[in-house]
């Protein structure tokens, strides 16, 4: 099966037995052919004996921490099919990962996630605002985690403005202008977690003072990037949805984990505040002391396997991220696959995530 | 100015490129025409045209040749 077919799949329609089916098909052929054109790749598994043939599962596949991708540059074609290359969101000084992108990977990645965002948000566009400052995505040589994240949901809006001047000033003249001009249709708002918090709800909360307030109350709102940052100041998940709706009547708000080796692949949000896996990609977690598969309800270290990559060999990853599984194809909200929750980073691991990494800055 | 002349000054423009150019392009075949240009030039198109793509069409978008295709799902004739 190639990627081609699974996009004609509906993202949330197979249950546990159809999706490993096309899981083992396509994943272990993207081990195959990574082994034979990364020579890194094909070397790490030589070094540990490992035998594409003798497996069954893709469970059994070997998965390379998201660190590695900061070490080496690994890639699965040749340097002159490259034609983008994007970088991990870091705090100074961090190294950062560079995944390198063909047009086919590129192109799957915007096509999977279109896939996924349209269960959420429908497939009509809307008029968009981005709580985000119009530079992140100026440095078009070297792309951030932060830029790509902003200009794959870009595809979703028709019109758009950007929220925040470059000094992360909140426009209130553009916004009111903007509200006005679409009034009563659906608004799409994305930004990162920690950046609407910050220049987006606080600001809010201080114009309420001042007698402005804002009715986003037709708004959806999709964000994501890390909560490290809220949860040291006692923000839960649900409290951050609660306070965006009493001050601006917001009340479609979903998160979503994705990371930049697996673009394309994110995991969004329900109506049920659960993360869910699409058939483009999976999610197993991981106990730390032997990195056999934890139970549903029991938390571990995440594992993320995508359908996608071709140019480089980031099809199973294990991250530095635990969380939970909480059931399979069983959702109230009707999505089949696996979802779960996020319950924080490992310890000693690096500060990572669009949203986390920019919060470090706030002391 | 004709459906052609507009559709070419939307890349001349966007692209910052000459009309010479535009036989053949393809998308992520100039520096100009990255994914930033992309949208850059989606919208321009849009606005020329008074029309929203479907994001399939966006993306399907993948050269200028292909273009002139898609637009032609939204009843202009170039």
């Amino acid at each position: 099966m190639n990627f081609e077919n699974i996009l004609e799949i509906p993202p949330y329609s197979l249950n546990k037995e159809d999706k490993e089916k096309l899981l083992n098909d396509r994943l272990i052929k993207l081990t195959k052919f990574h082994k034979e054109n990364c020579p890194e790749y094909s070397r790490i598994l030589d070094s540990i004996d490992f035998k594409v043939d003798s497996i069954k599962s893709y469970k059994d596949l070997p998965f390379l921490p998201v660190r590695l991708f900061k070490e080496l540059e690994l890639k699965s074609v040749d340097k002159s099919e490259i034609v983008k290359t994007m970088t991990s969101s870091g705090t100074t000084g961090q190294a950062v990962s560079k995944i390198f992108l063909d047009r086919t990977t590129s192109s799957n990645q915007q096509k999977a996630m279109v896939k996924i965002v349209s269960s959420f948000t429908g497939s009509s566009r809307m008029p968009m605002i981005i709580i985000d400052c119009p530079s992140v995505v100026k440095n078009r040589m070297m792309f951030s985690a932060r830029g790509a994240g902003i200009l794959g949901f870009s595809m979703f809006g028709s019109k758009k403005i950007y929220a925040l001047d470059d000094d992360m000033k909140l426009d209130v003249d553009a916004m009111r202008d903007f509200l006005l001009k679409y009034k009563g249709q659906k608004i799409l708002l994305f930004g990162f977690t920690f950046m609407i918090w910050q220049h987006f709800y606080k600001e809010l909360i201080r114009l309420e003072k001042e007698g402005v307030k804002f009715d986003l109350s037709n708004g959806i709102m999709i964000h994501g990037g890390g909560w490290k940052k809220l949860v040291n100041e006692a923000v839960s998940p649900e409290e951050f949805h609660q306070r965006l709706n009493n001050v601006c009547g917001l009340d479609s708000i979903h998160d979503y984990y994705g990371m930049v080796e697996q673009t394309g692949c994110i995991y969004m949000q329900c109506e049920c505040g659960h993360l869910h896996a699409s058939i483009f990609s999976d999610i197993i977690t991981r106990r730390p002391i032997d990195f056999s598969e934890c139970d549903f309800n029991e938390k571990g270290i995440i594992q993320v396997l995508s359908t996608i990559p071709e140019s480089y060999p980031g099809h199973s990853l294990i991250t530095e991220d635990e969380g939970i599984i909480l059931g399979e194809d069983d959702c109230p909200c009707g999505r089949k696959g696996k979802y779960f929750k996020i319950t924080g980073r490992m310890k000693n691991a690096e500060l990572r995530g669009c949203s986390d990494t920019y919060a470090a800055k706030f002391k | 100015m004709t459906n052609l002349e507009k559709y070419n000054k939307t890349f001349t423009e966007t692209l910052g490129i000459s009309e010479d150019e535009l036989q053949g392009l393809e998308y992520q075949g100039i520096s100009q025409w990255d994914s930033v240009g992309h949208m850059g030039l989606v919208s321009a198109i849009e606005d020329e045209f008074d029309i929203m793509m479907d994001t399939d069409d966006i993306i399907d978008f993948s050269s200028y040749e292909k273009g002139k295709e898609i637009l032609k799902k939204y009843d202009v004739e170039l």
